[in-house]
């Protein structure tokens, strides 16, 4: 627009063809910011997300580069401190949370048959809020913020980064949960709803139990770093208060989608229906319980394991509270892994229809379960791994195998979110992805035995192998992501004819047009079982054979 | 492939009153995790200096047990509101809302008296650091509310009365604020 108070047909004539291209350029532009379509949001989740999951690859590649010499700087950064933080907050507030979001925000309303996420506005407002406070962490950490930082301002600026990107991503997983519980397909009660869409509630329940506890903590550590700093132990306080949020076992709850994952793609890669749905759905709700990590905002339970041998009553006291914090989410892992067995079981009725996706999320789900299994051995005090590199190996686990699971929910749901499918390359990446997961965590777990501390320096020259080790899988896991970055690409632009039900699934998403369109559904359907589309299927079966 | 029977499209399910039920939880969770913290920080305080009030600070009671009187009405008020709608009591259900604003108004101004009448500074020391911390995040919830009331009664003056569902989670809201503040009262101004 030319001038304030035009006519429209005076603006006809003002605006030059320049003008005109420039407006329809901008357009599209206008339209991604301020859109209220659940897609929109969740593609710039995605978005954000992979942009975070390359800086935070970047900088795990430095801090291994750094660890090559465990006593002297190699790349002479002054700025470790606030590379260890970029790390933490880079793996779950950056890279995890971000991509389970998009997977919940852009997946979950076409799988239950709603025309719009709940509150449009309000999951949008959320992406906006957690990527303002991401690039104001950023910002903070570069002008020496962070929990170690000497910028006073700075690291009140961190503080600040944190407390919006918990807000937002509270109001996103408000729009999630909401949805969830309200806008299911006529006739989808809530045992109906898919492996991933209860994944997701079970998600988004868990970061509004958990991000306000993190709000609320950093509303006091704000107030106290500006003014006294005494009650709370200054900068190192930020960690010791706050730093349960990006530490085991609450990480396990915001894998829980990638858990999800795998429940969700088996019986379509098998073309079964799930049998012992309940199990599986209490094996997802028992991860939840990981929340209790954050409602404690502990990061740590121990096992005193105190007393003596005999004394069997002391044992029990010991063990169970310990159990019940560390061993539940596995004990969910292992319900969802049995129901996924149980489906894949060979029978009469079993085929094999290959969809990478699965690949992606089965190794991410191991990752998952091998970093819950580490947090156990973390937690037993007899083994003195409290302030190693172990805990580090743990998260690495976990994220690293989350964002398998997320790839693979990309390959699947791409044909919906843009109408494009991958090139059947990526299975290879899925093999690097897994191998570079544990090359970079594992040899940590084994330095961790070896007392290696947790940060940068280390004087035992035992330990450069497993460091060096740990650098190559890094590098793998960045080649991983740079590569899957690149076919993500490819599938934008490549042939979009890809069919509506590319994977021959299950689900509500593939009986609409691929990609998706804006209201997802011209006719909402009526659903009778947990499988409609492959209801759906037999009946055009029984129909042709008759 | 044959087509899915189509069903009518389907009426949004409360997802106003889902939504709200949420934000109480996420409400309550601040709140409660906030509390928590002030507890321990206060019990450390009294083991180790055996005070935990600033010397010379007196929590003025007054205004606070008002406060806690106050948050009596605006449950009423709000659950005014909604027994006026649906007996489609146009005039009634707009007083009500207009009286649930004016309390709250009262509200942040008597939070607002309490902080003057303390005369506590914000780096005055950790009891300082947290009070502003706790009784700000309460200001801030008291603001969203009172922006709740005016857009209910916005949407209702505008006529489109027949949506009670929004006066219903708006009075679920002040019930949810009324438990936060009686929980602050007692912890905060009460225990001391």
């Amino acid at each position: 627009m030319t001038t304030i108070e035009s006519t429209p047909d005076a603006e006809v004539t003002a605006v030059s063809d320049h003008d005109a291209d420039t407006s329809s350029m901008l357009e599209p532009i206008a339209g991604v910011f301020t859109s209220t379509d659940h897609k929109v949001t969740g593609r710039l989740y995605l978005a954000g997300g992979l942009l975070g999951l390359v800086a935070t690859v970047v900088i795990n590649v430095l801090i291994g580069v750094e660890r090559l010499d465990g006593v002297d700087t190699v790349l002479g950064f002054e700025i470790l401190p606030q590379l260890l933080d970029a790390q933490r907050i880079g793996l779950v507030f950056a890279t995890l949370l971000p991509l389970a979001m998009a997977g919940c925000i852009a997946a979950v309303p076409l799988q239950l048959g709603a025309r719009s996420v709940a509150f449009p506005r309000l999951a949008s407002a959320g992406f906006w809020m957690w990527f303002g406070g991401a690039i104001l962490t950023t910002l903070a950490l570069l002008n020496n913020g962070g929990t170690l930082g000497e910028d006073a301002d700075a690291v009140a600026l961190f503080i600040a980064g944190m407390g919006l990107m918990a807000v937002g991503l509270t109001a996103s997983a408000g729009s999630v949960a909401t949805s969830i519980l309200t806008t299911r397909a006529p006739g989808m009660t809530l045992r109906r709803i898919p492996p991933f869409s209860w994944s997701a509630l079970v998600f988004s329940i868990g970061v509004i139990l958990v991000m306000p506890v993190l709000l609320g903590t950093l509303a006091y550590l704000f107030l106290d770093h500006r003014n006294a700093r005494t009650g709370f132990g200054g900068n190192e306080g930020i960690f010791t208060w706050a730093g349960w949020i990006v530490s085991q076992p609450v990480t396990f709850l915001f894998a829980i989608p990638a858990i999800g994952m795998l429940a969700e793609l088996v019986p379509v890669v098998f073309g079964r229906r799930m049998p012992l749905r309940g199990v599986m759905f209490s094996g997802l709700g028992l991860v939840g319980v990981a929340a209790l990590a954050g409602v404690t905002q502990q990061n740590i339970q121990n096992l005193p394991w105190s007393g003596d041998a005999n004394d069997v009553e002391t044992k029990v006291r010991d063990l169970v509270p310990f159990l019940l914090f560390n061993a539940l989410p596995i004990l969910g892992v292992l319900l969802v892994l049995l129901v996924v067995l149980q489906t894949a079981r060979p029978d009469d009725s079993t085929r094999f229809n290959y969809s990478p996706g699965v690949l992606f999320a089965l190794f991410g789900f191991g990752m998952i379960l091998v970093g819950m299994l580490g947090n156990i051995l973390h937690a037993a005090d007899d083994l003195d791994l409290q302030g190693t590199v172990f805990d580090e190996a743990a998260l690495l686990y976990v994220v690293y195998g989350a964002v398998l699971a997320a790839m693979g929910a990309i390959i699947h749901w791409a044909p919906k979110l843009w109408g494009g499918k991958f090139s059947s390359a990526v299975s290879g990446l899925a093999l690097l992805g897994v191998a570079g997961t544990i090359l970079a965590a594992f040899p940590l777990y084994i330095a961790g035995f070896l007392d290696q501390p947790a940060g940068i320096a280390y004087d035992n020259d035992d330990l450069l192998l497993w460091n060096v080790i740990s650098l190559a899988g890094h590098g793998l896991m960045a080649l991983t992501v740079l590569g899957f970055i690149a076919l993500l690409l490819g599938s934008l632009r490549g042939d979009r004819s890809v069919g509506d039900d590319p994977w021959d699934a299950q689900t509500l998403e593939w009986t609409t047009t691929s990609p998706a369109p804006r209201d997802n559904f011209v006719d909402v359907p009526v659903v009778h079982s947990a499988e409609p589309l492959l209801d759906l299927k037999s009946a055009s079966n029984d129909g042709s054979n008759a | 492939m044959q087509a899915l029977p189509a069903a009518p499209p389907p009426a949004p399910q409360r997802q106003m009153l889902v939504g709200t039920s949420l934000a109480v939880v996420a409400m309550i969770m601040l709140t409660g995790s906030m509390l928590a913290v002030w507890a321990l920080q206060r019990r450390e305080a009294i083991d180790t200096t055996g005070s935990w009030l600033p010397d010379g600070v007196t929590v003025p009671e007054v205004p606070t047990n008002v406060i806690l009187i106050a948050f009596i009405g605006i449950c009423v008020f709000g659950q005014w509101a909604v027994w006026s709608a649906k007996r489609n009591d146009r005039p009634h259900t707009v007083l009500a809302l207009g009286c649930t604003a004016l309390v709250a108004v009262l509200v942040i101004n008597a939070q607002a008296f309490v902080y003057v009448r303390m005369g506590l500074g914000a780096g005055d020391g950790t009891y300082a650091a947290m009070f502003y911390a706790i009784t700000g995040m309460f200001m801030v919830l008291m603001i969203i509310g009172l922006v709740f009331t005016t857009v209910a009664a916005f949407r209702y003056i505008g006529g489109r009365s027949g949506d009670q569902e929004i006066l219903v989670s708006h009075a679920i809201y002040w019930y949810a604020m009324s438990a936060i503040f009686a929980a602050i009262w007692f912890l905060v101004y009460v225990t001391k």
